[in-house]
């Protein structure tokens, strides 16, 4: 849904740099952020849409999701390098913002809405089943590494209650019961 | 209208013509079904001509605040000493709200077309789509939409052999619901906290980058192209004199039939509820509405047959904000409900404002023990001390969206937390 498919071999377009999904499976978690051609070229683009520098953070803190999974405190420092900040400044706003992790999490982040309209119907019900089907407790990294499961604040599905984030994705109208069925697709 | 549910009423789908259709996301697609129509025809008028237009529909804001959109535009200077900019508020955050979702993924064009037509009545160089970070499968779509548009000269240098450039960006944020307050979404466009400023300077004075900017939601915009086709006195035959047009309606909570519908203005909230959605399921009872999002004023299931127009909703103690009626059945706690709400912004707030950072946390805690059985007579009293303190002190309207559910909610529903005192 997300990609229309005939995108992904040309390069990409400077107005697609600052909107890439940075909550995904497919991580490279030990490498660097702009030391290849493949980040230096995200970096400018990015920078490329702004008028000033300091506004492609966001899109370069995605970035670093995107590409290790986390914010580490070295991508900060290469971040706060490379856009010409200090590291305190992008630490301060990394920790503002509550989709960037400053821990490692698993492969799969579940997300699930306990908002009013999701817990108005059997939100919490659909999270303690995510939690005991993949043995963790909130916010932990699964034995495996596959899964971490926490609660979100509302995701913008309130028709669709109970929604769930995994990853890029959204599951709507999730029940207890379909708990087991949205993991087996995980895997 | 198509998606998910069709229902009886009479409706006037303009913005969710196409909802439903994957055509509508390609550029050839949107073409086929008469897309980018009218950039042409605004491309040849002055900006000042097309923000008169929009002035005379009555277009008023989506977002909530239903501010007049064209009046808005025209606070923009009119002989730029330096580059424009206009935000497109799509950072959908308040709960009960999923409407702008659907614009940007099934018709992506709309926003993009009504982005530009906007961008050249307000003089603007480049918009900023600033859409919530977890909506990635619908900022994808649009983020493809806009490198087609590219493609095809929709957007870009010298737009369709007009002479007049203008750039679109799609901007992600990264999960902090402040971020849809005005001030806030330009703090975070430029690499800060989303953290609200103190108006004056308002946006067209110094906004994004130091620069007039003008802030518009994403239905507000994706209406701008067919009110520029078809006039203002067509738009103006939906709605009310001082609330045109149609809206599109979120609901959620108790209901036989939850999703979005599009409606004209002026509906009474109970046909949205009732014969819209189909009340609550399993022959139950309502007990309550929060009409307009989760920021706004409680009504009992006796107070639904009001006219759901800006200024109707107000003359019925409430709001009708982005039209997003969250329904509560009769078995309802209405305290655990309004302790969710209340921890949904004290995780929220910005923390730049006392009564707010510590009001909501306090609120929220207080009906945590009230909830629990743990409450005390005096609790009521703080709470509705906290209500006065939290009005109107702060930079931005955060810690009044708590006050309006909670003190509707102590004044209607008063037994249910004194019920659970006594416990």
């Amino acid at each position: 849904m997300t990609d229309s498919g005939d995108q992904v071999n040309k390069p990409m377009h400077p107005a697609a740099a600052s909107s890439q999904p940075f909550q995904v499976a497919d991580i490279r978690p030990t490498e660097r952020l702009f030391e290849d051609s493949e980040g230096r070229d995200r970096l400018e683009k990015a920078v490329s849409r702004y008028p000033e520098k300091r506004a492609a953070l966001l899109p370069m803190l995605g970035y670093a999701q995107e590409r290790n999974g986390w914010v580490s405190d070295e991508s900060m420092e290469e971040i706060a390098d490379a856009l010409d900040l200090t590291p305190a400044y992008v630490r301060s706003v990394a920790t503002f913002y509550t989709m960037y992790h400053k821990h490692p999490v698993g492969r799969h982040l579940i997300q699930v809405c306990t908002c009013i309209s999701c817990h108005l119907l059997e939100a919490e019900e659909v999270f303690e089943r995510f939690l005991a089907e993949t043995g963790t407790r909130a916010g932990e990294i699964s034995a495996d590494g596959k899964y971490t499961v926490i609660e979100a604040e509302c995701l913008g599905a309130c028709g669709f209650a109970t929604a769930v984030q995994v990853n890029d994705r959204y599951f709507e109208n999730v029940t207890p019961d379909q708990v087991p069925a949205i993991l087996d697709e995980l895997d | 209208m198509g998606y998910p549910y069709s229902h009886d009423l009479e409706t006037s789908t303009l913005l969710s013509r196409h909802f439903g259709d994957e055509k509508a996301r390609t550029l050839a697609g949107w073409r086929e079904l008469g897309g980018y129509a009218t950039l042409p025809e605004a491309l040849e008028m002055e900006p000042d001509r097309i923000t008169e237009v929009v002035k005379n529909s009555g277009l008023r804001g989506r977002g909530g605040a239903g501010f007049p959109t064209g009046v808005k535009w025209s606070f923009m200077p009119q002989e730029p000493d330096g580059p424009h900019y206009l935000c497109c508020n799509a950072d959908e955050s308040e709960p009960g709200a999923f409407k702008d979702r659907e614009i940007l993924r099934w018709v992506p064009h709309l926003l993009i077309e009504g982005c530009l037509i906007a961008a050249r009545a307000i003089r603007a160089q480049h918009v900023y789509i600033y859409v919530r970070g977890e909506f990635f499968p619908f900022s994808g779509i649009l983020r493809d939409a806009v490198v087609e548009a590219y493609e095809g000269g929709y957007v870009g240098e010298n737009i369709l052999g007009s002479g007049w450039s203008c750039d679109v960006t799609v901007h992600l944020g990264a999960g902090a619901y402040i971020a849809g307050e005005e001030t806030g979404l330009m703090s975070s466009l430029m690499g800060g906290r989303a953290e609200p400023w103190i108006k004056p300077p308002f946006p067209a004075q110094s906004g994004a980058f130091g620069r007039p900017t003008t802030v518009n939601n994403v239905e507000t915009l994706a209406a701008v192209p067919m009110i520029l086709q078809e006039g203002a006195d067509w738009y103006r035959q939906w709605g009310t004199e001082k609330s045109p047009g149609t809206k599109l309606w979120c609901c959620s909570g108790h209901l036989v039939r939850p999703g979005t519908y599009e409606l004209p203005l002026g509906i009474a909230l109970k046909n949205v509820v009732y014969d819209v959605c189909g009340g609550a399921p399993n022959g139950k009872k309502i007990k309550a509405v929060i009409p307009g999002g989760s920021s706004t004023a409680m009504l009992t299931a006796d107070e639904l047959d009001c006219e759901s127009t800006y200024e109707g909703m107000i003359e019925a103690g409430t709001a009708l904000g982005t039209a997003s009626p969250i329904v509560m059945n009769e078995d309802t706690n209405i305290v655990r409900a309004m302790r969710r709400i209340a921890q949904f912004y004290a995780h929220e707030s910005c923390g730049q404002c006392v009564q707010c950072r510590e009001g909501t946390s306090w609120t929220a805690e207080i009906l945590h023990r009230i909830e629990g059985g743990e409450g005390t007579p005096e609790d009521i009293d703080t709470l509705y001390h906290l209500c006065e303190q939290m009005t109107g002190r702060t930079i931005c309207p955060l810690a009044d969206s708590v006050v309006f559910p909670l003190r509707s909610s102590l004044d209607k529903f008063r037994d249910e937390y004194e019920a659970l005192i006594r416990s």
